[in-house]
């Protein structure tokens, strides 16, 4: 099993809380001999908020692809009481096809999802990020920006109970920054939230946990 | 049926992405036709049937790699294969849509290379056109595995090759059997247990492809 107090910090949520959501003991991560995410305790409530720091590999980036479960931990244990049809992950990359209009991308994932009343569901967050009027254009021809704008939307388009996003705000100018914070405040407490960022500042009043990765 | 819709959805995705971005089936379509038009001028006059129908499953196995070798692009360009993978649905439900537009893809440049191959080196009867859908089913169902195992890869130009095309000889054998013997349907048999035995492996073992 892994270390203890090998250079982290966690601050983890309520001790005991009735059900964690996210609970991980000693997890560790290695690809071969390289060690990507040193042991990490934590404990996650549902409707909380974990926002997770640190600086370029210290490893948020194979955390939250371990909660959401694209990697396997190598050492330690990991729960998430969450499905595949209740999470939703925002990566470094958008999971979104180039030759695909924005509604098309949203349509495939949709299907896939089963998102009942989905073309409402998608016309109502294309509206809501401000992508509405290039709904028919495709992702290819979308600037950095919008594009994190689309893939937000596909990351709620089946409002997961559990979101993992992964430098959400990365690309965004002012206008889509604020528009994911009013998405984040309004999430928060219904959502079980991990968030990792460069910018804590930001996300302060919404977090109700914070690991700092070293 | 909420399998089948899935299958549907990605297959449909895929046939959607071609006909946009036109990457693949051009090329697969004017590879296999340069390469029937080649063979027709590197045989010699009054070579034997027999040679000739070898080098259609020559053409046609090379035209099918150059395709599989464009399955998992659009995934590896955007990640969208985590994307896919994280979704609720069956995960073999991936690798069947996958598998079903690159079908589609490879009878498409079928459909212009049995005539071809007609035109150039005789007749094609109902045994080749057969052994031609048959040994198609088991290319697409192993080589969209295959190719899906070699796009994780950074050697991927070169791994695909060497293992999709050991798989593929029983193809060919049972394939140059139908077009040649007198006999067709112990190889036509043939070509679909392999098409059921290795699409049975292949739909099993794609969870174990994408999932570290």
């Amino acid at each position: 099993m892994g270390r203890r107090g090998s250079g982290f910090l966690a601050v983890i949520g309520p001790e005991g809380a009735l059900q964690s959501v996210v609970k991980a003991r000693k997890l560790e991560k290695r690809y071969g001999s390289k060690r990507a995410l040193r042991p990490v305790d934590l404990a996650l409530e549902r409707g909380g908020v974990l926002v997770v720091t640190g600086a370029n590999g210290s490893g948020k980036t194979t955390l939250l692809r371990l909660v959401a479960g694209l990697a396997a931990p190598t050492r330690g244990t990991l729960e998430v009481r969450a499905d595949r049809a209740e999470l939703g992950y925002l990566g470094h990359e958008g999971f979104l096809y180039r030759e695909l209009t924005a509604v098309e991308n949203l349509d495939l994932y949709g299907r896939l999802y089963r998102v009942p009343e989905r073309r409402e569901r998608i016309g109502m967050l294309l509206e809501r990020f401000g992508l509405w009027e290039a709904r028919a254009e495709r992702a290819g021809a979308y600037s950095r920006g919008m594009l994190q704008r689309l893939a937000l939307c596909r990351t709620l388009l089946h409002e997961p109970a559990l979101l993992v996003l992964d430098e959400p705000f990365t690309a965004l100018d002012a206008e889509g920054a604020g528009l994911l914070d009013t998405q984040l405040a309004e999430l928060r407490g219904e959502r079980t939230i991990v968030l990792s960022t460069h910018d804590p500042e930001r996300v302060e009043r919404l977090a109700t946990a914070r690991l700092a990765l070293a | 049926m909420s399998y089948l819709a899935d299958v549907a959805t990605l297959a449909r995705k895929d046939l959607r992405l071609e006909l946009r971005a036109r990457d693949t089936l051009p090329a697969m379509l004017l590879f296999v036709v340069s390469t029937l038009v080649v063979f027709h001028f590197a045989l010699p006059e009054g070579a034997d049937e027999v040679a000739a129908q070898g080098l259609l499953w020559v053409a046609l196995v090379f035209t099918a790699l150059l395709g599989l070798a464009r399955a998992w692009a659009p995934e590896r360009e955007s990640g969208a294969l985590e994307g896919l993978v994280l979704a609720p649905c069956d995960r073999s439900a991936i690798w069947l849509g996958k598998a079903a537009a690159v079908f589609a893809f490879l009878s498409a440049v079928e459909l212009v290379a049995l005539p071809a191959f007609a035109l150039f080196f005789g007749s094609v009867d109902a045994a080749t056109v057969a052994g031609v859908v048959l040994a198609s089913i088991g290319i697409c169902a192993v080589g969209t595995l295959l190719a899906a195992m070699a796009a994780a890869s950074r050697t991927r130009e070169l791994v695909l090759p060497l293992l999709f095309l050991p798989l593929a000889i029983p193809l060919v054998v049972g394939g140059v059997g139908a077009s040649v013997s007198p006999e067709p349907g112990r190889y036509l048999a043939f070509l679909a247990l392999y098409d059921a035995i290795f699409s049975i492996l292949c739909w099993a073992s794609f969870e174990y492809v994408v999932s570290e």
